[in-house]
């Protein structure tokens, strides 16, 4: 697997892109894998589907359906990403339970033979934590810890042993695109600063690429998932020209700053 | 790993939230050990909750029941009979007092059959709160009635239209949006789930059943009751009528589940019988799953007990062998519903008759001069119009 660090190497900004696997098929994940990491993104995230994702809005609520509907399964999932040739780190996101339910060892154990470098489990705080980062450390999987806007006076505990990336979570509420971003980023990044040297991201929010490049500008990365899943949903199994298109430019964006 | 584990019970429990709420996690539970121990505010909560909402409530003899059970005594402890009908008032106007003393203005809460939204609604009207209600699209068909009672007191009733549209879907609404508004809104959970502090707040509020009938079947008897029989959604008004009865080794706790059309069947929502441990709305605890660990769509003509989970609590009791749980069909509770009203003249919530269904098999195991306590969770007005549609009768609501 490729070391998480690469991504943010010589102090490159990086650009993470989320994509949900099984969103319409596993065929068409795997193939706007490549093009992803082909246009630019320095990180990809792989979005595991969940029937009750509670930190998603709209957009990926409906991208997990569909995915689900079409039969994404984790092994088939696991299967799809093993195969896929990675030029950048790649992680997992998803939930706890189907994480839980897989077997902690046996799912970190699929994730180093598919060459998935971490893990972010929004429903896996800090102070639960433990098992699941101990089990992964065995396999050599970085467990992504999160920030929010809310954090405050939890950054010191959460940020003290983070690895890999920081994911700054922009605002309240859940993903799904915004106009604005009101908290205040390079305030809570230097309070992550004062803490660790790890790397931080922000997501929750970014959908253009002036956005990605603000917010690129204010850490170490940015982070867009609900941009790109939208084009996705409307594009279904056609969505690779303006895939290609739109991570171009948010990839060209970020690497400006 | 150096981390902390909060609000266990057992290996059950726990805070599986994004790290968006742990903020509002910590200060309510601060908050909460605050005022659980302060005098004033227990005096405020008693007088809202004998003045207000009518406690203490009876403990009945059901002598008709229990003659037609044809086994000991069985007595009703009568939560129906309080405001707003359902024992869900006990814990909204605990959490709503809270919620006020830290300073929130708004509750937002979610509901399966409308009696917690109902019972969230009042506590927000009494109190000068906002009062936001999310309730799956479903639900609010099989309950219009409650839908129209909390939009009266006052309420916003949202829709709810993904997933399933069911009771699970609303906690998930309610969970998103309380991430997008924390800093003035409390989420006034209806149940014992959800991440600490909730199930052991939520129980507390709760305890006050057993701690009354208790109390009143040492007086009327003058010995405790062979077992104490409740239905099990979430499970709050079972753990509030089992929870002082745990010391009491000899006390059967009996939880009755929905089986909806039968647990051989996927129409079931009973999770001790077919779920398995899981990581769901913020808890370790037992939960209905595909083989593939995705929350399972479950049923039961009962939109209060139609969830995938069960609390924390109710899960480690199970564990430990202290409770007992069992389900308990669609017909059954039906059959139910139309014995109670028959007998006694009292017309159960359809979740409180899925208790009354396996009590009378109960009964049947002790002799005259023993007894048995039902909580009788809510009363069944808001069923009247789907039990008939369920016999096949067209009447509107």
């Amino acid at each position: 697997m490729i070391d998480i660090s690469t991504a943010f190497a010589g102090g490159k900004k990086a650009f993470a892109a989320f994509i949900t696997a099984g969103d319409p098929t596993l065929e068409d994940t795997k193939r706007y894998l490549g093009i992803i990491q082909d246009c630019g993104a320095d990180i990809i995230e792989v979005g595991i589907p969940f029937s009750d994702p509670i930190a998603e809005g709209e957009v990926i609520q409906d991208a997990d359906a569909r995915a689900l509907a079409g039969g994404a399964t984790l092994d088939k999932i696991f299967q799809m990403v093993e195969g896929v040739q990675k030029k950048v780190p790649y992680l997992f996101m998803t939930y706890a339970n189907p994480v839980y339910f897989y077997g902690y060892a046996r799912f970190f154990e699929r994730c180093r033979r598919a060459g998935v470098s971490g893990v972010i489990i929004p429903d896996i705080p800090f102070e639960e934590s433990g098992e699941v980062k101990e089990v992964a450390a065995n396999y050599g999987v970085t467990v992504i810890d999160m920030v929010a806007p809310t954090s405050e006076e939890r950054i010191k505990k959460v940020c003290a042993q983070s690895r890999g990336f920081i994911y700054l979570v922009s605002s309240l509420g859940v993903t799904g695109m915004r106009s604005h971003i009101d908290t205040n980023i390079s305030s809570v990044y230097g309070r992550i600063r004062a803490v660790t040297d790890t790397p931080v991201c922000v997501g929750f929010g970014i959908s253009s690429p002036e956005q990605a490049k603000k917010m690129a500008g204010e850490c170490d990365g940015a982070i867009v998932g609900s941009a790109i899943v939208k084009i996705i949903g409307q594009e279904g199994s056609h969505a690779d020209e303006k895939l290609a298109d739109f991570i171009t430019s948010v990839a060209s964006a970020v690497h400006s700053v | 790993m150096q981390n902390e584990k909060k609000g266990r019970f057992g290996k059950f429990g726990g805070q599986y939230v994004p790290e968006t709420l742990m903020h509002a996690l910590e200060e309510l539970e601060q908050a909460y050990a605050h005022f659980s121990a302060d005098e004033q505010f227990n005096a405020e909560l008693k007088y809202l909750l004998d003045e207000y909402a009518g406690r203490p409530s009876r403990l009945y003899y059901a002598r008709n029941l229990s003659e037609y059970a044809g086994g000991c005594k069985i007595y009703l402890k009568r939560e129906d009979l309080n405001h707003t009908g359902a024992h869900k008032i006990n814990n909204a106007l605990g959490q709503a007092l809270l919620a006020k003393k830290m300073g929130k203005k708004r509750l937002i809460a979610e509901t399966g059959a409308g009696q917690h939204g109902v019972a969230t609604a009042t506590a927000a009207a009494l109190l000068g709160m906002e009062c936001e209600i999310y309730m799956g699209k479903e639900d609010i068909v099989r309950q219009a009635l409650n839908v129209y009672r909390m939009k009266l007191l006052g309420a916003r009733v949202h829709a709810v239209t993904s997933g399933t549209k069911t009771l699970k879907d609303a906690v998930n609404e309610c969970m998103r949006e309380w991430t997008n508004r924390i800093s003035d809104t409390h989420y006034c959970l209806g149940s014992v789930m959800g991440p600490h502090p909730f199930p052991t707040i939520v129980r507390d509020f709760q305890a006050v059943i057993s701690r009354e009938a208790r109390a009143q079947i040492l007086e009327k008897e003058g010995r405790l009751p062979a077992a104490v029989v409740a239905c099990v959604g979430g499970g709050s008004n079972a753990i509030g009528a089992f929870y002082h009865f745990i010391p009491d080794a000899g006390v059967r706790l009996i939880g009755c589940e929905a089986a909806g059309r039968g647990v051989n069947t996927l129409q079931t929502a009973a999770t001790v019988a077919t779920g398995r441990p899981g990581i769901f709305h913020g808890m370790f605890s037992l939960f209905c799953q595909d083989g593939c660990g995705q929350i399972a769509p479950v049923y039961s003509i009962s939109a209060g007990l139609d969830y995938p989970g069960v609390g924390p609590e109710h899960a480690y009791l199970h564990d430990i062998g202290r409770a007992e749980y069992v389900p308990v069909t669609d017909d059954e509770a039906v059959e139910a519903f139309e014995l109670l009203s028959r007998t006694e003249g009292i017309i159960p919530a359809i979740e409180s008759a899925h208790a009354v269904a396996h009590a009378v098999r109960v009964a049947k195991e002790y002799g005259a001069d023993e007894n048995i306590i039902i909580c009788l969770s809510g009363r069944g007005d808001k069923d009247v119009a789907a039990i008939a549609r369920y016999k096949g009768e067209s009447i509107y609501d």
